[in-house]
């Protein structure tokens, strides 16, 4: 039996440096709770090692929190990288930091880059600039998702900057992504043939929400939005909003 | 002055299509948006860029560019080498960056287009 679950599948923490500091795993659960979503997927830049405490802090919600990242590869594309389990995603952010360039974030340029736990108290601070390409090609990103069980879209193509339009003309055709992100509220191309799914890209928990997809599924799980995004079994995108 | 000049002068290392260096280049242009070189680019420009991904090859064929070259030490992904064989579009590489390879061009007489 499906029924609608309202997403935000682009959401970062305050581990992302241009992210605000006031999104914090609680913080962003009760806004997410405000905003009556059903489903958030956790997207820092180049990392997830702040997913497991947005997860903890959802933990006695009717939330869902899906493990994700914001991959940066090395054509400067911005995709969305989202996992089954905090296990791949984890698995996956230990793979990527070897291609992370090692250069150190300057806070006072970027912006604090803190790993949190779920009240948002500093554990620790990243200390490898995250907002900066991955030494692996785009489709080495999607591959490598892929076998790890999950599933990549590419983040606001309908923008200029980090849009896989933007930085490579258009998109490689055998490209296997599961559909395309948009965030503006009009204009900008969307490209025929693809899936599209909207979401917030939130920065600001006062943005969290503002723009959502709603699915028809049976149950708030990352095969489930795959096959809602393939149109599969009666699941589908009900409305982008 | 064609792309085996420039290949001389610059000391270009040549990827592919060596048959395509006689070509006769127009001018220059130089960015790693594909997006922008696909809008504004112009048919015969020998164009700069960083960007190794395959989808260079399609929008340097589609512009009708006379060459491409891969600035920065940039090594191209083996598809990009492929494509650029098949679409007879002659990839030539430099360790010089970008700026370096853009002012020598202009001494030599390529101008950008406006």
């Amino acid at each position: 039996m499906t029924r609608v679950y309202a997403s935000d599948l682009h959401v970062h923490t305050c581990l992302s440096p241009c992210a605000d500091e006031e999104m914090s795993p609680r913080s962003i659960v009760r806004a997410a709770a405000e905003a009556a979503l059903d489903i958030i997927a956790i997207t820092d830049h180049n990392s997830g090692k702040n997913v497991s405490a947005v997860m903890e802090a959802a933990a006695d919600d009717p939330l869902t929190v899906i493990p994700g990242m914001e991959v940066q590869c090395r054509e400067e594309v911005h995709l969305l990288a989202l996992f089954g389990s905090l296990e791949a995603l984890e698995e996956w952010d230990a793979y990527i930091y070897e291609y992370l360039p090692d250069v150190r974030n300057d806070p006072a340029i970027f912006g604090h880059q803190p790993i949190v736990d779920t009240e948002g108290y500093v554990l620790r601070f990243e200390e490898r600039l995250l907002i900066n390409s991955l030494d692996l090609s785009v489709e080495e990103v999607v591959r490598g998702v892929g076998d790890r069980g999950g599933i990549c879209i590419p983040a606001h193509v309908d923008r200029e900057a980090f849009s896989i339009i933007g930085q490579l003309g258009y998109i490689p055709p055998e490209l296997p992504i599961a559909a395309v992100e948009i965030t503006g509220s009009q204009g900008g191309e969307v490209p025929e043939g693809y899936t599209v799914v909207t979401a917030s890209d939130a920065h600001f928990l006062r943005d969290i929400g503002r723009k959502r997809t709603l699915f028809l599924l049976e149950a708030p799980t990352i095969a489930e939005i795959q096959q809602g995004l393939r149109g599969e079994g009666g699941r589908r995108v009900k409305r982008l909003s | 002055m064609k792309l085996t000049t420039l290949v001389e002068e610059l000391a270009l290392k040549v990827q592919t299509a060596q048959k395509g260096l006689g070509r006769e280049v127009k001018g220059g242009y130089a960015s790693d948006l594909l997006s922008d070189v696909m809008a504004n680019s112009q048919e015969g420009d020998v164009w700069v860029t960083i960007q190794g991904h395959p989808n260079i090859v399609a929008v340097a064929t589609l512009r009708d560019l006379a060459g491409i070259i891969l600035a920065n030490g940039r090594q191209p992904d083996a598809e990009t080498l492929q494509r650029a064989e098949e679409e007879a579009m002659p990839l030539l590489c430099t360790s010089l960056p970008t700026f370096e390879v853009v002012g020598r061009l202009y001494r030599l007489g390529i101008h950008g287009r406006g």
